[in-house]
């Protein structure tokens, strides 16, 4: 019974995590059909603008909302910077200035402040443990958990309810048609990075607080769950990121448990080897999302 | 109101408009007629600001719109009803329309009195409001993207055909439909390969054959003038 707690604490809370990161770049995936590779870099920016404003004496909150915000204004100059201006160009230039501005990122980050890991503040919180029936957890897994609760409430909420959410999603299936009712482009593409910006930055604040320093390279793994996730769940569907990023965690904690020392350290091929099996198995991903064809 | 001088459309070195121009007063059913490959499509999509224009100009009551966006177009009161029908599958009824009437969503008072308009011309999208479009029938369909381009209070209406694939009693409950919006004083440019029917409700029509203007005149004129049969043969 404790066990099975503390198995499904641990998935959820990493689950909780890998969602986030799979919808913050599906949400752009969908709607402009690129992978944005510059996304680990928005956690990136997240634990550095944490780490700056260390000594500044701010309440924590203050400090993770800024960081957040600094994720989301990063976000849309993402688009600005990298998308905007060859976007109607070609797809291969699009991948290239993306990849371009991560590097950018990284090596700013790497020149200006430092290569070596930077301890970011973090409140006491996030390092105690906490005890619920008779299962020893640290506090910053129920925080993951509750903020991927809250975050996906607001998000399925928002994506439903409000004119700009219903946009976004005709937006994901059928671009030009949604810009012949009148619904601007620009404002649709913006939307889309500030709501990944705003998704990567708390993941980057849970996700460093698990780690408690940041590296310039700090990105590229939440970049690889978040792909692989929206894999597995299938790239065109927001709630398929969403599955995938549990579905991940679950194979992540699992192989934790089960694997033996030694085997531990090829965890990853293990994974990655379930992943392949699951690909062999359903192509497209779990969900294949909305049909793009019309009955005629 | 509607001008077109000399446009053309290209798909990379494909010409498919080759410099066509035309013409929709205030009030009138403009019919674009012609066999598949004709450029009718193309044509339509380029006013709509889907496609560039390569050459040529549009102009909207005098003011040059060649190069305007497609939701440009929409607030300058050209709305659009695609060929393919493009009604959004895993939205509902209700949203779709919601998104209609996207370009005017501060007027609610305004929308939801047009939306009841919609319901009582279209009483099938109210039965089924939370439905997802994907759901609908063609028909249906068809009825659902009338209405959400009516929504936008447009004053010039882009039917790309209507009747495509289409159950005969729909394809006429579709033509009684756009009878009443042109009563109602809409300017309706209509691409149409049932050109029997087009040119029941239209009053003038041009003929496109190869990405040019073959013939135009008013609808009595061509259809006497025109083998319809040819029209959709190419000749």
């Amino acid at each position: 019974m404790t066990f099975a707690l503390q198995f499904t604490i641990d998935v959820l809370s990493l689950g909780g995590a890998y969602a986030l990161m799979a919808l913050g770049l599906v949400i752009v995936y969908g709607i402009l059909k690129l992978v944005n590779f510059a996304y680990g870099e928005l956690i990136m920016v997240t634990g550095y603008t944490l780490f700056l404003m260390g000594g500044s004496g701010l309440p924590w909150l203050v400090m993770a909302a800024v960081a957040v915000a600094m994720a989301v204004v990063t976000g849309v100059l993402t688009d600005y910077i990298a998308f905007r201006p060859v976007r109607a160009k070609s797809i291969t230039a699009v991948l290239i200035t993306s990849f371009a501005f991560s590097t950018l990122l990284q090596n700013a980050a790497l020149l200006f402040i430092s290569p070596r890991p930077r301890n970011v503040p973090l409140p006491a919180l996030f390092s105690q443990t906490v005890e619920i029936a008779g299962v020893i957890t640290p506090v910053r897994n129920l925080v993951t958990i509750a903020a991927a609760v809250v975050l996906l409430a607001v998000f399925a909420w928002a994506m439903r309810r409000t004119v700009l959410g219903i946009a976004m999603r005709a937006a994901a299936t059928n671009f030009t048609m949604a810009r012949m009712l009148g619904i601007p482009a620009n404002l649709i593409i913006s939307s889309a990075f500030a709501i990944s910006g705003l998704l990567a930055g708390v993941v980057g604040i849970l996700w460093i607080g698990r780690i408690g320093s940041v590296v310039p390279g700090i990105g590229s793994e939440p970049l690889l769950v978040a792909f692989i996730a929206t894999v597995i769940g299938g790239m065109r569907s927001l709630e398929g990121a969403v599955l995938g990023g549990f579905l991940l965690a679950l194979i992540d904690t699992s192989l934790n448990y089960l694997l033996s020392q030694e085997l531990l350290k090829f965890r990853d091929a293990f994974t990655f080897g379930l992943v392949i099996l699951i690909l062999l198995w359903r192509p497209e991903g779990l969900l294949k999302g909305p049909a793009t064809g019309q009955r005629t | 109101m509607l001008e077109l001088t000399d446009v053309e459309v290209r798909y990379g070195a494909i010409r498919a408009v080759r410099g066509i121009s035309l013409k929709a007063e205030k009030g009138e059913l403009v019919a674009l007629l012609g066999a598949n490959g004709a450029g009718k499509t193309s044509t339509l999509m380029c006013i709509a600001g889907a496609l560039k224009a390569a050459a040529g100009t549009i102009r909207l009551d005098g003011r040059d719109v060649t190069s305007a966006t497609p939701e440009a177009m929409v607030r300058n009161g050209v709305a659009t009803v695609t060929e393919t029908r493009d009604v959004f599958p895993d939205l509902t009824v209700a949203e779709n329309l919601t998104l209609g009437s996207y370009i005017r969503r501060s007027d609610r008072a305004g929308v939801a009195e047009d939306r009841e308009k919609m319901f009582a011309l279209f009483p099938r999208l109210a039965e089924r409001y939370g439905q997802p479009a994907g759901t609908l029938s063609g028909g249906e369909q068809q009825m659902l993207v009338i209405a959400r381009a009516i929504l936008s209070r447009p004053r010039i209406l882009l039917l790309d055909e209507p009747s495509l694939g289409l159950a005969p009693v729909i394809v006429d409950q579709i033509f009684e439909m756009i009878g009443v919006l042109k009563r109602s004083g809409l300017t309706i440019v209509l691409v149409e390969q049932n050109a029997a029917k087009a040119l029941a409700v239209a009053d003038r029509a041009y003929v496109m054959r190869l990405g040019r203007i073959a013939a135009s005149g008013s609808a009595a004129e061509i259809g006497a003038t025109t083998d319809l049969g040819a029209l959709y043969l190419g000749g």
